[in-house]
């Protein structure tokens, strides 16, 4: 298994060439589940490019498909039509090559594992060496701050320390591309914000790509440099928002007529795509 | 002072107690006098938690004092020689101990709850098994029953320190020769048969029901077909304990290993886990719960098939063939030493086990304390 | 592809079936392996067939022996077939009528253990003490082999005249209240919080409590316990007849083929004793259906 560093400037670009080709291309993508009664199209026709740095949320509400593309992406789902491509290579073959960490909407931790042992996991798997393992360990233990936490066991956490851990783990083997489905979804609104603002410094000091699923029109303006609105039967793109707030934001921004005004188009967007709109 | 059901409950019983004095005893005259004091002294103390100014622990103390001095007092009663039906004031006695007892469990049952003591916790089970043998005692003696229906506990305890040679073969015949061979090659057979057919969904949906089916059946029925083919000796009977642990485990093992979320195996897949890596992390952790339950259910289920597999046939040793013989010899206080060795080795195998799930499965949501 | 045969390729009848195809040829196999050296001593033993025999004179003998040491399936079905199909089932010597005696004694156990172990958990569901008291010892009861006691109780009862039914019924009543008991104080506790601070905001006492909300909410958990309760009485009843040499019933037939070598009649009566067994717990499952459809639970 190669060594997963990469060489980054100042600012956070990395300095190769691969670093033109954009992380996610899906080109006319299509998906249609057989059911015992007739056949349902989670996904139609979706073109969507995302490029290395983004923050691109997918918004929508149930049965859109936010989260079945995300499963696309993640060769956790195979399409039926229409191609995609995930660092320049197939799904499978990203996912063979561990290009990317998943954040699931629980967190999805192994009870008879410390916090310690859940976030080497995917260490082990690797076959890293156990001092290397540990190293890392510590260093994304430390970058969601749950250092003090490594012996404790999932049920002796908070739901929002769990999703941490989650979190983490899917850090712990420096992926380029994060994929989150309503990681928050199940935590309260002041754990939310608070999480939201770590993912977001998170994001500014790592610089990777993070495509996050979710249906808070606030959470996904607040995170997002790029926001898509999707709406269902079939699970289509409606909109893309381009969002042009400054990269280092803070939760005061949420009072800022730009974010209104953002989140204004994106519920526009998602009425669109219900069908009643009354304007 | 206000008066509480319970206050009166206890009026009545210390009353009684008081009248237990006066009755006939059927055979013996008059209380003796050691056994008098010692009743007049339990139903004092047992009336003194009636009183609110005593500490909770004071009060459970007290009375489970009075109720074993009440005890000691009508065990005493019945070896002066109270014996048979009109022994009224033996009867009237052994009531008012069945109040005595059962005031004592209960307040023992609050304190446990109160504290939270783990120790606390034993103390009702305790009172109510020493309480069962005691009446035994006090019943079968009181009574005259006939030794051959139902044997006082004195006689067991005698029949046991008597035979204890043969009780000790018995146990190696059955237990150690038989019962464990049996249950380490049933039980690892069917996790191995379980693990392999992981991945031949036809075949697990084709063993499943079947497993389910066979497990409902009276398989000890296939005993003399066993010793037909494997002889008199521990072999048949391993054989048999085999074929009940078999099944069992099998469904525990498959239905363990299916226990997994979709969530949980989609995130070893984005690890891009292989098989073996995903089966050794994370699904056979999993499944430990339902393999020890499979565990702890074949424990019971193989003692009773080494056992009773000897009725059909066995050398002159084991713990079947002295039950059946020590029967057909109306010896029933052996009959019963052979079941309370069979009862204690059976306990400390179900006890070890469940030692050991709460070692290996110290995560599971029956198990573990909230930090 | 129709759905008919999906649901055959996706199901649990194709499989099955499968899997007992295979095992019925494996037992023909291991009836012609097991008994052939009998017969081959047989053969050498006579001097017409002395080194003159084939392999299908092999198979042919090993699979219709008198007492052969693994009767073949079918030797096991015309045993049935004449002593269930063509003797009068009142006759002793129909397997009808010793299945119907071991089968009687079993249901008046598992009626008598299901009560008791129902009326033992709504107890210990009410009274505190007792389930500090009682359950540890009702859980400890089952590492007592209570089979193994059923030939004392048997003897014993016989000895001051209780003879026939009611012992063996005894012996599978122990057998069944274990498992009822334990299941039914799972379903009696297994209403939510939620449930219960619901009804008691409606004032409800103890008993209205219980009838409304514990008493349905049990059922889900209380059939699975019959059904493993059913199938234990069988077996108690079966190990019931063991001791006294009944003349009765499926486990006195289980005995007699077994002292007089009658491999046959063996795994005749085995073969009932299983059917018995497995047509109970399909008659408490069928009960089961009925119950939930009318309670609205999925079919």
């Amino acid at each position: 298994m190669a060594k997963i560093e990469r060489l980054r400037d100042r600012s956070g670009a990395e300095v190769s060439p691969a670093a033109r080709q954009p992380a996610v291309e899906v080109a006319g993508l299509n998906l249609v589940f057989q059911t015992a009664d007739t056949p349902v199209t989670a996904l139609s026709d979706i073109n969507l490019t995302v490029n290395k740095g983004d923050f691109v949320s997918l918004i929508g509400p149930s049965g859109c498909g936010k989260t079945t593309l995300l499963r696309v992406i993640a060769d956790l789902e195979r399409a039926t039509g229409g191609s995609i491509q995930v660092n320049g290579v197939s799904p499978e073959q990203a996912r063979l090559a561990r290009a990317y960490g998943y954040v699931f909407q629980a967190a999805a931790l192994y009870p008879w594992r410390s916090v310690l042992r859940n976030v080497t996991l995917p260490l082990e798997i690797m076959g890293l060496s156990r001092k290397e393992q540990l190293e890392r360990a510590a260093r994304v233990i430390e970058l969601v701050e749950l250092t003090g936490f490594e012996r404790k066991f999932p049920w002796q956490l908070s739901g929002g320390m769990q999703q941490r851990v989650s979190i983490a783990r899917a850090l712990s083997f420096d992926p380029d591309l994060l994929l989150m489905d309503e990681p928050f979804g199940a935590l309260d609104e002041i754990i939310r914000d608070r999480l939201n603002e770590q993912l977001l410094q998170l994001w500014e000091r790592t610089g990777k790509t993070v495509i996050f699923v979710t249906h808070s029109i606030p959470e996904a303006v607040f995170l997002s440099s790029r926001i898509v609105v999707m709406s269902p039967r079939p699970g289509r793109i409606v909109d893309i928002v381009e969002s042009d707030l400054p990269r280092d934001r803070n939760f005061e921004i949420r009072e800022d007529a730009r974010f209104a005004e953002i989140a204004h188009r994106v519920r526009l967007g998602l009425r669109a795509g219900h069908g009643d709109v009354d304007e | 002072m206000k008066f509480r059901r319970g206050d009166i409950v206890l009026a009545v019983t210390v009353l009684a107690g008081a009248a237990a004095l006066f009755l006939p005893l059927g055979g013996v005259g008059l209380w003796p006098r050691a056994d008098m004091l010692l009743w007049i002294a339990a139903l004092i103390v047992a009336a003194l938690p009636a009183l609110d100014y005593l500490a909770r622990p004071i009060a459970a103390f007290l009375a489970l004092l009075g109720a074993v001095m009440a005890g000691a007092a009508l065990y005493g009663l019945i070896g002066a020689g109270a014996r048979g039906v009109h022994a009224y004031g033996l009867w009237l006695g052994v009531i008012v101990l069945v109040v005595l007892s059962w005031r004592a469990m209960a307040l023992s049952a609050a304190l446990a709850a109160a504290y939270k003591s783990n120790l606390l916790h034993l103390a009702a089970p305790i009172l109510l098994g020493v309480w069962t043998i005691f009446m035994w005692q006090v019943l079968t003696v009181g009574f005259d029953i006939p030794r051959v229906l139902l044997p006082p506990p004195s006689d067991i305890a005698a029949s046991m320190v008597a035979s204890s040679r043969d009780l000790a073969l018995d146990f190696v015949q059955t237990f150690i020769r038989a019962m464990i061979p049996g249950y380490v090659i049933g039980c690892g057979a069917g996790f191995i048969v379980g693990v392999l057919v992981d991945r031949v969904p036809f075949l697990q949906r084709g063993l499943l029901p079947l497993g389910n089916l066979v497990s409902a059946l009276p398989i000890v029925a296939v005993a003399p077909i066993m010793v037909m083919w494997f002889g008199f000796d521990w072999q048949s009977k391993a054989a048999v304990v085999v074929i009940m642990t078999f099944f069992p485990m099998l469904v525990s093992t498959i239905a363990g290993l299916a226990a997994l979320s979709r969530m949980e195996l989609d995130l070893m897949r984005t690890y891009a886990a292989t098989y073996g890596q995903t089966l050794w992390k994370a699904r056979l952790q999993a499944a430990m719960p339902f393999i020890f339950n499979a565990l702890k259910i074949n424990s019971t289920l193989a003692l009773i098939g080494a056992i009773v597999a000897e009725f059909f046939g066995t050398p002159v040793v084991g713990m079947g063939f002295r039950i059946s013989t020590e029967v057909g010899r109306m010896n029933i206080s052996m009959v019963w030493a052979t079941i309370v060795v069979a009862a204690v080795a059976g306990s400390a195998a179900y006890g070890a086990l469940a030692l050991m799930e709460r070692i290996v499965t110290f995560w599971h949501p029956s198990l573990r304390k909230v930090a | 592809m129709n759905s008919l045969a999906q649901r055959l390729r996706d199901g649990h009848a194709l499989p099955v079936l499968a899997i007992v195809a295979v095992l019925i040829a494996v037992w023909y196999l291991g009836a012609i392996w097991l008994n052939s050296q009998r017969i081959i001593d047989l053969y050498e033993a006579d001097e017409d067939m002395k080194g003159k025999w084939t392999t299908s004179d092999l198979i042919r003998d090993t699979l219709s022996m008198n007492r052969p040491v693994l009767p073949a399936p079918d030797q096991v079905v015309m045993e049935l077939d004449r002593s269930v199909l063509e003797v009068a089932p009142t006759s002793n010597r129909s397997l009808l009528y010793h299945a119907w005696v071991t089968l009687s004694a079993a249901l008046v156990g598992f009626g008598l253990g299901a009560l008791l172990g129902i009326a033992l958990a709504v107890a210990i569901v009410h009274v505190k003490t007792l389930e500090r008291a009682l359950m540890p010892w009702v859980i400890a009861s089952q590492t007592i082999p209570i089979l193994a006691i059923a030939p004392m109780i048997i003897v014993v009862l016989g000895s001051i005249g209780f003879v026939g039914l009611m012992p063996k019924a005894f012996i599978s009543a122990y057998l069944c209240f274990f498992p009822v008991t334990i299941g039914m104080v799972k379903g009696l506790t297994s209403p939510e919080p939620l449930q219960l601070d619901l009804i008691r905001t409606y004032s409800a006492n103890e008993g209205q409590i219980f009838r409304k909300l514990r008493w349905p909410a049990s059922f889900a958990f209380l059939f699975p316990s019959l059904k493993i309760a059913v199938a234990l009485a069988v077996v108690g009843a079966i190990v019931g007849e063991l001791p006294t040499g009944a003349a009765a019933g499926l486990g006195a037939r289980l005995l007699a083929g077994s002292y007089y070598g009658q491999t046959v009649q063996i795994w005749s009566a085995l073969v009932l004793a299983s059917l018995v067994a497995g047509l109970s717990v399909a008659a408490v499952g069928w009960a089961e259906r009925i119950t939930m459809r009318r309670m609205g639970g999925r079919a």
